[in-house]
């Protein structure tokens, strides 16, 4: 039996390699669907310029028989690729993912969907645990930005998956994601040759590294598990310890300061920053990834600092470069890398 | 003129070109540089001084002054008193310095007067510190606390306050589990919580063991407090962070009576307020790990409460705003907490995993935790008491 995969952002740095990936395990044919037509090859994949806020897509996944969607297109802030024409990305996003998942509900073949969704949703504030599980919620409401866009479409899946039991739904909360490839708003960010910080407050990151993104993607896909998972990798990184491996000066300003300072500045990156990580970068987030070991089954290949190491090797020397070289290169420093190939052999 | 061949040259005695002026040439000023034109009304030494007239020689001087070349700055050098400077210069390269070894040898001993006896291990020590600190190799776990910051800087900074201010006296340490999960629940006093710094060196001190304090979100949202505060290993007080510290086998320092303890007025001091709602006592026994009761006497006396003002309290978001005798009447000076004397005792652990034996739903149960509540709290109640009566005096 062939199975039937509908990846939707299919034109995104993430949803192409998702794409290619599933394309290549056998018995499997993958349709990606975007607004914008993809920028690199997407292989064995078939490209549908579609927008699925448009009723047209439940006609897609009727005609192909799709049985399963992996929903990549609410992307956070920054994200390369698959640019949002028309609109807002919350128009985008939010509404064009409570389309999809009308069009879901009405197919009767569907039965698995995988929705990226993000730790973004569970805030930060001073009142969080020191890790979120699943089934905890934000202690503050987002009110607007990213946060909120997660926290809605994860209402839609809720409410879809309540109406379609069948369906096996698998949510994955990702922790901010860094790598050699990685663009966001978050990596833009460490890019800076002086970074701005909050004065007073050391944020703890949990990341994941890129890899282990695509791979946690096609896990779920293929023998994935219904329910909502964290995922990260282990171990945790202050903020300024960060900044300190990648050699950037930070430049500590006032939590108040930061708005000015974002408005005064020409770069639109801070701007992106202060709206949508100021929270983060205050208090951090850590995520309990228990269920993700135990119920889903998958163990990322990268620590937290594995994966921070990996993408600050391909980060250019920051100004503080020579102190931040002083740091004797752990051990096995060049190893995940071998066993993230492996496993990507493994499912491909 | 026969005469004239065995005078050297330049020994004429008489400054400038010979013209009879006692004051150098202006060339001489000028080849002798600034710093010697204060000398120049030096009168020439005696034994060059013009010698006596005789015709034949006082044509000799006149005749040389003609000659071009080099030779009338050569005759003016030496009655000259204007390279005199130069020499100076050249006498304080080898004499004016420290030689190296000097050098060397006095940051030697600097080093071992700071460090003691074995100073190149510990200075080494300390620059591998240094290195690791800036760029970045030291590992944090999940809540935020940084070992090696915390030993190295934290409690080290105010361990002079446990031992020279407050001379705080530690009892009952062998109560503290030397491995593995415990909670240790104390009383709160003192109007800014000191007591749970002192209580986390002491506990440091005589076991080795880091307490980890579980803190109000006020102390998370403060700038800086909230930093060093997660760094030395606090968390929310909350039950999920507490259940995962004591289930990793931490040892657990709570405060239960929170603000409604540490900013009550000083008239009540010793008086134990409500112990929250036992959410201390639930996760202990939830996580199976025993109570260890720790009463602190002399937090009390360090800042004494005698007024609040709630308006402005509530304009900056805190629970109190205190009035001390001294604050904020004194300003900063006001901040200097008083040298009470401590005695800090930990009572017998209390052991909660023999409720939740076999019964997996003793931490549900809420009037078995009620009675654990009030049991620590009676145990901390009555050691207060103990310890105030053989307690000789405030600042004793």
């Amino acid at each position: 039996m062939t199975r039937v995969v509908l990846v939707t952002g299919v034109s995104g740095d993430l949803g192409g390699q998702v794409a290619r990936r599933l394309a290549a395990d056998p018995g499997t044919r993958v349709v990606g669907v975007d607004v914008v037509p993809p920028r690199g090859d997407l292989g064995e994949v078939s490209f549908l310029r579609a927008d699925i806020r448009n009723p047209v897509i439940a006609k897609v996944i009727a005609g192909e028989g799709v049985d399963t969607v992996v929903h990549l297109s609410v992307r956070p802030p920054g994200e390369r690729g698959g640019a949002r024409p028309g609109g807002s990305s919350k128009e985008h996003d939010v509404i064009g993912s409570m389309q999809l998942l009308a069009a879901c509900q009405k197919a009767p073949g569907l039965e698995r969907l995988v929705v990226r969704s993000s730790a973004a949703g569970y805030g930060a504030s001073s009142r969080d645990p020191a890790m979120f599980t699943e089934d905890q919620g934000p202690k503050r409401l987002p009110r607007a930005g990213y946060a909120k866009d997660v926290l809605e479409v994860e209402g839609y899946v809720r409410g879809f998956a309540r109406r379609r039991p069948d369906v096996a739904v698998t949510m994955l909360r990702t922790a901010e994601v860094v790598g050699p490839e990685v663009s966001s708003t978050f990596t833009d960010y460490l890019r800076l040759p002086v970074v701005p910080t909050v004065w007073g407050y050391d944020a703890r990151l949990q990341l994941l590294h890129e890899r282990d993104l695509l791979a946690v993607l096609h896990h779920a896909t293929v023998d994935g598990v219904h329910g909502t998972f964290n995922v990260a990798g282990d171990g945790v990184l202050m903020l300024s310890q960060a900044l300190r491996r990648l050699g950037r000066a930070p430049l500590p300003v006032p939590v108040a300061a930061l708005g000015p300072l974002a408005a005064a500045s020409r770069r639109p990156l801070l701007r992106r920053v202060q709206r949508e990580l100021t929270g983060y970068l205050v208090f951090g987030r850590g995520l309990d990834t228990t269920r993700m070991r135990e119920v889903l089954g998958f163990v990322p290949a990268y620590t937290t600092e594995q994966a921070f190491d990996d993408f600050a090797a391909g980060v250019r020397p920051g100004p503080l470069d020579p102190v931040a070289a002083l740091r004797t290169p752990a051990p096995g420093l060049a190893g995940p890398a071998v066993p993230a190939v492996a496993t990507g052999a493994d499912h491909g | 003129m026969a005469d004239a061949e065995i005078i050297p040259l330049g020994t004429r005695g008489r400054p400038g070109r010979g013209s009879g002026s006692t004051k150098p040439s202006s060339a001489a000023r000028t080849l002798a540089g600034p710093a010697a034109r204060g000398s120049g009304r030096r009168p020439p030494q005696p034994p060059e001084a013009p010698p006596p007239a005789e015709p034949g020689q006082q044509d000799g001087p006149e005749e040389r002054v003609d000659e071009p070349g080099p030779t009338p700055p050569a005759a003016a050098r030496q009655p000259e008193p204007a390279p005199e400077p130069t020499v100076q210069v050249r006498e304080r390269g080898p004499e004016g310095g420290i030689p190296a070894s000097e050098w060397v040898r006095a940051v030697a001993s600097a080093a071992a007067e700071v460090f003691g006896e074995d100073w190149e291990r510990r200075a080494a020590e300390l620059l591998a510190f240094l290195r690791r600190r800036l760029s970045g190799d030291y590992a944090v776990d999940e809540f935020g606390f940084d070992p090696e910051l915390t030993q190295r800087f934290l409690l080290a900074a105010v361990r002079p306050l446990k031992e020279k201010w407050f001379r705080i006296e530690v009892r009952g340490a062998e109560n503290i589990p030397a491995e593995g999960g415990a909670l240790v629940v104390s009383n709160h006093s003192g109007t800014v919580p000191v007591d749970g710094l002192m209580t986390m060196v002491s506990v440091h001190d005589a076991t080795g063991r880091h307490l980890r304090p579980l803190g109000a979100d006020l102390v998370f949202r403060l700038p800086v407090v909230g930093e060093l505060a997660r760094k030395a290993g606090a968390t929310l007080a909350c039950n999920e962070d507490a259940q995962r510290m004591l289930s990793t086998g931490q040892l657990v320092g709570v405060w239960p009576e929170g603000f409604k303890g540490i900013g009550k007025p000083y008239s009540e001091r010793y008086k134990l307020q409500r112990f929250g709602r036992g959410g201390f006592v639930a996760a202990a026994l939830r996580t199976g790990v025993p109570i260890v009761p720790c009463s602190v006497v002399g937090a009390e006396e360090i800042y004494p409460l005698v007024g609040n003002i709630p308006a402005l309290a509530r304009l900056l978001g805190l629970p109190y705003l205190p009035v001390t005798p001294f604050f904020p009447w004194l300003g900063p000076l006001g901040l200097v907490p008083l040298p009470s004397k401590w005695l800090i005792e930990f009572g017998e652990p209390i052991r909660t995993d023999v409720f939740s034996e076999g019964d997996d739903g003793a931490a549900d149960d809420p009037m078995l935790v009620f009675n654990v509540t009030d049991q620590v709290r009676e145990t901390i109640q009555q050691t207060l008491y103990s310890l105030l009566v053989q307690r000789r005096s405030v600042f004793g």
